[in-house]
């Protein structure tokens, strides 16, 4: 096998350029890229409002339950199916925490498992329909957005329920405590210096592991640029959110949780599979993957997740209301499909789903500090989620030919 | 003779292969032309660029119609000129009427609106053509293949055939469905339509047509008539399969050891039609290091038989036993049939063997992700280093093995596909259509590596339409017709002509001893 042990050695030869590998991974990059630039405009045009951190931790909690459920989404969507119900969910565990804590003066600890534990069953509920008799998700989940938003318009009869315990409020308006007592929330400071530094050390660690084995394929100087760049970032934002209030706690549950579902879509078993029965559910079953099984606790995670997210909306209102949550699942899905998720699944990134709730997050922000109106906001949000794909689809047919 | 078609030295190609190589074909005005050959002998080919599917310009040489040179650019040209042609799979639209399918993309109107009265009663007059005495308001769902084939063949009418192209026309029906549509053919050479009839099953062929076309390997050998001459079917079979060995496969010294797998008994019902059997009753045994082929036709049932053995992905109200190693073994779903010992290396590798869209990598370790894991978690580097073994194992020639397998040949899909069921760690292996669409050199590795595999007591069980390939790999090789074996030959025993009459003479009802 001559030829072979050549072929690697050609291989180990052509170091990739700077240039060469953002060409071929123009899809990864391009959306953070968009992000920055829609930042940097809105910090200019705000005359710098945007950055503000009173402004940044209002973004931040404005957006919290948007990514938390596009998270779950994007698994849902991977998956080759779509979730419509989840805007519903929102409002109707709003609903149910609001009941057991106000009406019924259940104490927080009881009430926030039970109100996950039944988003996990709504969303079992539909996917035991979509798994195992193949109805469409679309259609199962369009009859759960109308039943779940009936239902909570059943148990608040139709009035607005709050307010809630201080505690419960906590979840969402709180920030982490600050042991050294200074104006500056120096802990906040020195969480983001960790968290940046441990990124890099994490990164390298796993470089070497890589180049142990073969050729790394990431040039040394885009990995240091890219790592330091971002590591910055994170320091420099936790920098402005020190010198507020801290970080607030669903950043922590946030950061938690993508770090959990982004090591969970790359690296588990599980996560794998589910990859697989998006790109082909045929061959994935032919497999000895039980794409049923998958499917159907792929709901249930989008479920539980949408009470997650609906406590959190709650929480952040301090009452529920039957209004909450309308037109969630579309921000949930339009953030999932800027991040470069295929509609027709087996295509999407967890990191590109959190982007894109963030920059539907900050034009959002940006556009109502600029006072730009409630109707053209809309109109650029579409344009821009219609940008997004078009861009995707044409790098997509660019690759192939 | 005044003939209605003649299609003169036409040549097709496709990247990597000449479909048809100089082809003429001549059919007399008022006949029935009988065109047969083997699967891939370029039959259907030949009809596509006659109707136009391939259109003028993509292939070489001339088509004479009615006395013209015609430049067909697509269905609508030659169905204009009254060519029409039934497909194999029917074109219909199941959840619309008889009378609504036969009037489809032609409807009758009344301004700019349909007119139904006269929908119906058109349809039902073009039906009582065909003898079909169904309601023509009846949905195509409701009624069974043979009469739907009556349907497209009322269609054709409507559009005023002049000739009709049948691809197959009988290859799912029952018998008498069968003996009506061929009597329809010559009531229809009665009233002057001319018919070409692709078929394999030369009974039908030898009873209807006037003159026989016999291709093979993409060229027309011969032209048989059948009004001046006496053709018997041995004489088409020589025709159909008498080319030498083209190929070459790599030698190999059978070490067969003791009984590996072993099915008996093994008969699986239709998915959507519970009442009919689609394999009746198989046995078969693999023995350690044993290259065993199954031989047939299209629509035998041998993926139909592989597959509901591999974890029932095929077929309901599926029976019999299925032993490893003497001790019998749970096939019920694919992990269970993994775990046993059994991989299924389908037929259709873009649809039902391959993610597509991701690399290399991932497509091997798809159907043992623990082998590369642990505790659910996912070792990047383990993963690559499987895959860099197989890459040089099968010589999978990709750039890297994190490039997408869409991108590759289709050889090297099908490495990646073998490296896929290989690191399962099977003991048996069925192979669906191994080399199907790929080119000669990488049949060439392909069957390398089958023989590596028995050489390391695997059993391979081989499932290929061409039959030269059988006779090259196998030791054994099991004939298969209409969903059961009929017939089993040692390898030196067996060839091309002896497996063909087998399964001519299991079409015509008549079983071997």
């Amino acid at each position: 096998m001559t030829t072979l042990s050549s072929d690697i050695a050609e291989d180990e030869k052509t170091r990739t350029s700077v240039g060469d590998y953002l060409k071929h991974h123009i899809r990864d990059y391009g959306m953070l890229v968009a992000l920055v630039v829609i930042m940097a405009f809105f910090q200019f045009q705000t005359d710098g409002v945007l950055l503000k951190p009173l402004n940044l931790t209002n973004l931040i909690l404005q957006n919290s339950y948007i990514i938390i459920m596009a998270l779950g989404m994007l698994l849902v969507i991977v998956c080759g199916h779509i979730d419509l119900s989840v805007g519903s969910v929102v409002a109707f565990i709003g609903a149910l925490a609001a009941v057991m804590m106000v009406s019924y003066d259940l104490p927080v600890v009881v009430t926030v498992p039970v109100c996950l534990l039944a988003g996990a069953l709504i969303g079992a509920a539909q996917g035991y329909w979509i798994a195992y008799w193949r109805i469409p998700s679309f259609v199962v989940t369009l009859a759960g957005m109308l039943v779940f938003r009936g239902l909570t318009l059943a148990l608040l009869e139709g009035q607005s329920l709050g307010p809630f315990p201080k505690s419960f409020q906590a979840f969402s308006s709180g920030f982490i405590p600050d042991p050294f007592g200074l104006d500056f929330r120096l802990l906040s400071l020195l969480l983001g210096v960790a968290v940046g530094a441990g990124m890099l050390v994490f990164g390298l660690r796993a470089r070497a592991k890589q180049a142990h084995f073969s050729h790394v394929e990431e040039p040394i100087g885009f990995f240091l640029a890219k790592n330091g760049i971002i590591a910055a970032a994170i320091i420099y934002i936790t920098y402005l959110l020190a010198t507020y209030n801290g970080l607030p706690n669903v950043l922590i549950t946030l950061a938690v949780l993508i770090a959990g579902y982004s090591f969970f879509t790359t690296r588990s078993v599980p996560g794998r599979r589910i990859y697989a029965i998006g790109g082909n559910e045929k061959a994935a079953k032919l497999s000895g993957i039980k794409t049923e099984r998958l499917t159907f606790l792929t709901f249930a995670n989008m479920g539980m997740l949408a009470a997650l997210a609906g406590l959190i909306f709650a929480a952040r209102l301090n009452t529920a209301t039957p209004k909450a949550g309308v037109a969630f699942e579309l921000d949930v899905i339009a953030a999932v499909f800027i991040g470069g998720a295929s509609m027709s699944g087996g295509v999407g990134k967890i990191m590109g789903a959190v982007i894109g709730a963030f920059i539907m997050g900050v034009m959002n922000n940006g556009m109502s500090i600029m006072g730009v109106g409630i109707d053209w906001q809309q109109v650029i949000k579409g344009l821009v989620l219609l940008a997004a794909v078009i861009f995707d689809v044409y790098n997509k047919s660019k690759g192939e030919s | 003779m005044d003939s209605i078609l003649e299609m003169r030295g036409i040549t097709k190609t496709f990247p990597g292969v000449k479909a048809l190589d100089n082809v003429s074909l001549k059919v007399a005005r008022g006949e029935i032309h009988a065109l047969v050959g083997e699967n891939g002998a370029g039959k259907s080919t030949l009809m596509k660029v006659l109707s136009g599917v391939y259109p003028h310009g993509s292939y070489d040489g001339d088509i004479l119609y009615d006395g013209e040179v015609q430049r067909f650019r697509g269905i609508a040209d030659s169905e204009a000129a009254g060519i029409i042609i039934i497909h194999q799979e029917l074109a219909l639209v199941p959840l619309l009427s008889i009378a609504e399918n036969l009037f489809l993309g032609n409807e009758v109107q009344r301004y700019g609106t349909i007119d139904w009265p006269a929908t119906y009663a058109r349809a039902d007059d073009l039906l009582r053509k065909v003898g079909l005495k169904d309601p023509s308001s009846t949905l195509v769902t409701n009624i069974g293949v043979g009469k739907q084939q009556l349907v497209e063949i009322a269609k054709a009418l409507s559009k005023r055939v002049k000739l009709l192209i049948l691809d197959e026309p009988t290859a799912s029906l029952q018998e008498n469905d069968s003996e009506k549509l061929l009597d329809l053919l010559l009531e229809f050479k009665a009233q002057g339509i001319t018919s070409i009839l692709i078929s394999h099953k030369l009974n039908e062929v030898s009873r209807v047509a006037d003159s026989i076309t016999v291709l093979r390997d993409g060229a027309a050998v011969s032209t048989l008539n059948c009004q001046t001459e006496i053709i018997d079917e041995a004489r088409i079979i020589k025709d159909m399969v008498g080319r030498d060995m083209a190929h070459r496969y790599p030698g190999r010294t059978p070490d067969i050891g003791e009984t590996l797998l072993e099915v008996s008994g093994w008969t699986a019902y239709h998915p959507q039609h519970p009442e009919r059997k689609v394999v009746k009753g198989v046995d078969l045994t693999v023995r350690r290091g044993e290259v065993v082929g199954i031989a047939g036709l299209m629509g035998a049932g041998r993926t139909e038989l592989a597959m509901s053995l591999f974890g029932r992905t095929y077929g309901q109200n599926i029976s019999g036993d299925v032993k490893m190693n003497g001790r019998p073994v749970d096939v019920s779903s694919v992990g269970r049939v993994i775990a046993a010992g059994i991989a299924y290396v389908t037929e259709d590798r873009k649809a039902l063997g391959l993610v597509l869209d991701e690399p290399v990598a991932k497509n091997i370790t798809l159907s043992n992700l623990a082998g590369v894991s642990a505790h659910g978690v996912i070792d990047d580097n383990a993963e690559r280093q499987v895959a860099l073994e197989f890459r040089d194992r099968l010589n999978i020639r990709t750039p890297s093995v994190f490039q997408k397998v869409g991108n590759l040949s289709g050889g090297n899909q099908q490495k990646v596909v073998l490296s896929k069921w290989l690191f399962a760690g099977p003991q048996v292996l069925i192979l669906d259509e191994p080399t199907r669409g790929i080119d000669v050199g990488a049949k060439f590795e392909i069957y390398t590596i089958i023989n590596q595999l028995a050489a390391e007591g695997k059993g391979v069980v081989m499932i290929s339409s061409e039959m030269p390939e059988l006779l090259g790999m196998c030791d054994r090789i099991y004939v298969m017709n209409e969903g059961a074996f009929v017939g089993e030959l040692p390898a030196a025993e067996a060839s091309q002509e002896k497996i063909m009459s087998m399964i001519v003479r299991g079409n015509q009802g008549g079983h071997q001893a």
